[in-house]
C-alpha cells in the first residue's frame, strides 16, 4: 500500500536541525511526518480517498497516504493518513506567558507560608456553574490529592474549603468572604460550546462590581485552561493539564509576599 | 454456585441481611411522606402533559398551586379527581383552567370516596395498560429479532441535539452497539421541572424530555429491525425529577434508567430526604416497565481510591439491591454498578479489578451488572487510553459483566467523536469475540492475588455495613462514607419539596405497579 514506507530513495533533504525552521520529525530530521486522522461525510470509495488526500495537501502536506479508511455508518467515512508537512514555525522566537513562580514541595511550601506569611492561607475552591464535575478541584484540594502529589487539605499551613460542584458564582464569592479567603480555586471541566468562558468570565465581573478583585488571589483551573487564557480573563493564573496543589500553592503563596513586599 | 473466588457465602448470606436492614429503616422514613416530584408523576399518571403560556409545565403548576395553598400532602390525586367528579373535566382539561386561573382545585366541595375512586378508575386503567403495551412492545422485539448477546455494548451520545443525537446513535448501534445512552445537559439533574418538547441546544449533552425520548425511540426501532438486533435506549432518571423522567420513560419505551439516590445525594448534593423518597416511587415505575435500572456506585471510584475504597461500592450495592427489592424491582433488573478505576501504574492492578469484578459476579448472580471502564486516569494519552480500556474489556467478557459501558480513547479530552465510538466497539467486539470463553476455562489460585484480594473486599463490606447498621444510612452519609463525601441530612436541593402525606393522600399506583409485570 504505502509508497515510501520501505523506500530505499535517497533523502533529499537537509537533515540538520534548524530552530528557525522547526517542522516534524518522524524518524529522520526535517522528515514532516505526520499522522492525521478524521472523517468525512462520504461514502467510502476512491472518491472519498481522493478527497482525504486532497483535504491533506491544503492542510500542508506533501505524499499524502491513506493507510486506512473506515465506512463508519452509511455516509460517514473514517481516515488515517500520513504525510510529510511542508509548514515550519520559528521556534527561536515564541514567547508564552506562564505563571512566574518556583514550584517547591508540600514541605517547602508549608516552610516558606510560615517564614514569609506566618499564618496558615485560606484558600477556597470549588467546581463553579453549573459544572458538575469535582475531578479537578478534588485533586487540587483533597487529602489524598493525584498522582503523587498531596491536596491542598494535607498542607499544615493551608486552611483547604472545597465547596464541590455546581456551586453558584454568588454562593461562592459569598462563602469566600464569609471565609475570609486568601485566594479562590475555580475548577472547569466542562468546557462545551465555551460555557466555561462565560463562567470564568461571569465571576471576575461579580468581583469587579463588589470591589473584591484585589482583595484576593484569583485562579483558575482545568483541562482546557492555559495560563494565557486565565491572564486574558483576569485571572492572577491558570493551571491546565499535569499541574497539581503544589503548583497551584507555590504559586499562591509567593503572589501573596511579592503583593506585600 | 461454587465460588471461582472461594468466597464463604455465608458471609455473602450476613451481609445481604445486613443491608436489608439498613435498607428497611430507609424504607420506614420513605412511606409515609411523598414530594414534589411524587405529584407530578401522578399528574403525569393522568394524562397531564403540555406547558403553559409561560412554558411551566402543567404538573408544575397544579402541584406548585397545591404547595402554595399548603395542601400538597393531601396529594394530587385527590384533588384532580375531586374536580373531575365535580366539573365532569378530563384532568387535561383541569390542568389547563388551573392553569388560567379558571379554577382553584382547594376550593372545590370535596366528593364522597366513592366517585372519586369512579372517576379515577378509567384513567389509572389508561396509563397501566399504556405502560404495560410499551413493555409487551420490548418483549415482542426480543422473542422476535432478538438482541445482542452480554455483556450488551453500551454507548453514549452527547451533541446536545437530538436530531444528530440519533445520527450519531445510528452510527453506534450499526458498529455494534446495544444500549445508547443520550447524556443530560449539564446540570438539568438540578432542575426541579422536566422540560418540554424537542429541542436541539444543550451543553455537554441533550435534555431529557419526553418528546427527545420518542425521538431516539423510533429511531433505535428503526435501525434495530434494519439490523435484526433489539437497540436498548437509555437516559437518566436520577436528579430533582427522578419519577417523572420514570413515567416519561416507561411511556415512550426505554429500555435502561440510571436511578440512584445515593448518586445523587453523593454527586448532586441533593438532599437525601427528598431524593430516597423520590426514588422509592421512580424505582416501582422502573419495575413495572421492565426497565433496566443503573446504580451509580463507579462514581466513588471518582473521588475515592479505587484500592482502598473498593468496599464502599460492594457495600453501597448490597443495600441498593435491597432498596430496590423493596420497590419490587427484581434481580434481573438490577444494573449495580462498579468500576475499573485503578492507576494503570499499580503493580497486578489487573489481578485486583479482576477479583473485584467477578467478586461482584458471584454475590450478585442475576444482576445484569453495570461496568464502567477507566476514566480518572486517562490522560489525553489517546493510545494508552485505548490499551486501558482493552484491558478493562478483557474483564468485562470473562466475568461476564451485564452492561459494559465502553470506554472511549478520547476521554478527558472531548465528547466522543463518530470515529472514537468506532474504536471502542471495535475494541469490545474483538475481545469479547477472541476471549469468549476464557471465564469458564480459567480458575484462580488458591491463596492467590485474586482470590485472597475478593474475600478482603468482602470482609471489609462487611464490616462497614456492620456500622452502617448501627448508625443508620442518614447517619453514615452524614459522616461521608461513600466516596470521601460529607452531605447533611437538611442540606443539599429539594428538602423543601418533601410533605407528610396527609388524611386524603392516595397513589393507587403502588399497589398496582410494585412487583407485578
Amino acid at each position: 500500500m504505502a509508497g515510501g514506507l520501505y523506500s530505499m530513495s535517497a533523502k533529499d533533504f537537509d537533515q540538520t536541525l534548524d530552530l528557525t525552521k522547526v517542522k516534524p520529525y518522524g524518524d529522520t530530521m526535517n522528515d514532516g511526518k505526520v499522522q492525521v486522522s478524521f472523517t468525512l461525510p462520504v461514502p467510502n470509495g476512491a472518491e472519498a480517498e481522493e478527497a482525504a488526500k486532497l483535504l491533506m495537501k491544503k492542510m500542508g502536506f506533501e505524499n499524502p497516504l491513506v493507510a486506512f479508511a473506515k465506512e463508519l455508518t452509511p455516509g460517514f467515512t473514517f481516515f488515517n493518513c500520513y504525510g510529510n508537512l511542508t509548514h515550519t514555525v520559528d521556534y527561536s522566537n515564541i514567547y508564552v506567558p506562564k505563571v512566574e513562580s518556583n514550584t517547591m514541595d508540600m514541605h517547602e511550601c508549608d516552610e516558606y507560608i510560615k517564614e514569609h506569611i506566618g499564618r496558615k492561607l485560606i484558600v477556597v475552591g470549588a467546581s463553579t456553574g453549573t459544572d458538575a464535575h469535582t475531578v479537578g478541584i478534588d485533586a487540587i484540594m483533597n487529602m489524598k490529592g493525584y498522582a503523587g502529589h498531596y491536596g491542598l487539605e494535607r498542607y499544615e499551613m493551608v486552611e483547604a474549603y472545597n465547596l464541590g460542584s455546581q456551586v453558584p458564582n454568588e454562593e461562592f464569592l459569598a462563602k469566600a468572604i464569609e471565609l475570609g479567603a486568601d485566594a479562590i480555586l475555580v475548577s472547569q471541566t466542562v468546557t462545551q460550546k465555551d460555557v466555561h468562558i462565560q463562567n470564568l468570565t461571569n465571576l471576575i465581573e461579580l468581583m469587579e462590581a463588589e470591589g473584591l478583585r484585589d482583595k484576593m488571589i484569583v485562579v483558575c483551573g482545568g483541562p482546557r485552561i492555559s495560563h494565557e487564557l486565565a491572564k486574558e480573563l483576569g485571572y492572577d493564573a491558570g493551571f491546565g493539564a499535569n499541574t497539581y496543589a503544589d503548583d497551584v500553592i507555590s504559586f499562591v503563596a509567593q503572589e501573596i509576599v511579592n503583593r506585600n513586599a | 454456585m461454587q465460588s471461582k473466588l472461594g468466597l464463604d457465602f455465608k458471609k455473602v448470606e450476613h451481609a445481604k441481611s445486613l443491608a436489608k436492614d439498613i435498607a428497611n429503616e430507609v424504607q420506614a422514613f420513605v412511606e409515609s411522606k411523598t414530594t414534589v416530584a411524587v405529584e407530578r408523576t401522578l399528574c403525569r399518571l393522568m394524562g397531564i402533559d403540555g406547558v403553559d403560556e409561560n412554558q411551566v409545565p402543567l404538573p408544575n403548576v397544579i402541584v406548585d398551586e397545591l404547595k402554595q395553598k399548603g395542601v400538597l400532602g393531601e396529594g394530587a390525586l385527590f384533588y384532580i379527581a375531586n374536580a373531575m367528579v365535580n366539573t365532569g373535566l378530563s384532568p387535561q382539561e383541569i390542568a389547563e383552567k388551573v392553569a388560567t386561573g379558571a379554577i382553584d382545585l382547594t376550593q372545590i366541595e370535596v366528593a364522597p370516596q366513592a366517585e372519586i375512586d369512579r372517576v379515577l378508575q378509567p384513567v389509572i386503567d389508561e396509563s397501566i395498560a399504556k405502560i404495560r403495551s410499551r413493555r409487551q412492545r420490548r418483549e415482542n422485539y426480543l422473542n422476535t429479532i432478538g438482541e445482542g448477546p452480554k455483556p450488551y455494548l453500551y454507548v453514549i451520545v452527547a451533541t446536545g441535539n437530538i436530531y444528530e443525537d440519533t445520527v450519531q446513535a445510528e452510527a453506534a448501534a450499526r458498529q455494534g452497539a446495544d444500549i445508547i445512552a443520550v447524556i443530560r445537559t449539564t446540570g438539568q439533574s438540578l432542575l426541579d421541572y422536566v422540560p418540554y418538547g424537542v429541542t436541539t441546544e444543550g451543553f455537554g449533552g441533550t435534555y431529557a424530555t419526553q418528546a427527545n425520548f420518542k425521538i431516539m425511540r423510533e429511531a433505535m426501532d428503526k435501525v434495530g429491525e434494519e439490523l435484526g438486533r433489539y437497540i436498548r435506549v437509555c437516559n437518566y432518571c436520577s436528579g430533582l425529577c427522578m419519577p417523572e423522567i420514570a413515567i416519561m420513560g416507561a411511556f415512550e419505551g426505554l429500555d435502561v434508567m440510571l436511578n440512584d439516590a445515593l448518586y445523587g445525594i453523593l454527586f448532586r448534593d441533593i438532599n437525601m430526604q427528598r431524593t430516597l423518597i423520590d426514588q422509592y416511587m421512580s424505582r416501582i415505575i422502573n419495575g413495572f416497565a421492565g426497565v433496566i435500572i443503573n446504580t451509580g456506585e463507579d462514581n466513588y471510584l471518582t473521588t475515592a481510591d479505587a484500592v482502598e475504597a473498593a468496599h464502599t461500592v460492594l457495600a453501597s450495592d448490597l443495600i441498593n439491591e435491597q432498596l430496590a427489592l423493596l420497590a419490587g424491582l427484581p434481580e434481573e433488573q438490577m444494573g449495580l454498578g462498579h468500576a475499573f478505576e485503578m492507576d494503570p501504574m499499580l503493580e497486578n492492578g489487573f489481578l485486583y479489578e479482576l477479583a473485584q469484578a467477578q467478586m461482584a459476579r458471584e454475590i450478585f448472580p442475576n444482576a445484569p451488572l453495570k461496568y464502567m471502564p477507566p476514566t480518572k486516569f486517562m490522560t489525553g494519552n489517546i493510545f494508552r487510553g485505548h490499551l486501558q480500556d482493552c484491558l478493562f474489556n478483557m474483564i468485562g467478557i470473562w466475568t461476564n459483566q451485564g452492561l459494559q459501558l465502553l470506554g472511549m480513547p478520547t476521554e478527558a479530552i472531548h465528547t466522543p467523536f463518530m470515529s472514537d465510538r468506532f474504536l471502542s466497539i471495535e475494541n469490545a467486539k474483538y475481545i469479547f469475540n477472541n476471549m469468549k470463553s476464557i471465564g469458564d476455562e480459567m480458575e484462580f489460585k488458591e491463596g492467590g492475588i485474586v482470590r485472597t484480594r475478593a474475600q478482603e473486599v468482602l470482609d471489609k463490606a462487611i464490616e462497614l455495613l456492620e456500622q452502617l447498621t448501627s448508625e443508620g444510612l442518614f447517619n453514615a452519609l452524614e459522616k461521608g462514607i461513600f466516596g470521601d463525601v460529607k452531605r447533611s441530612r437538611t442540606g443539599g436541593k429539594g428538602l423543601d419539596g418533601v410533605v407528610e402525606q396527609g388524611a386524603h393522600y392516595m397513589n393507587p399506583f403502588i399497589n398496582l405497579m410494585k412487583g407485578k409485570k
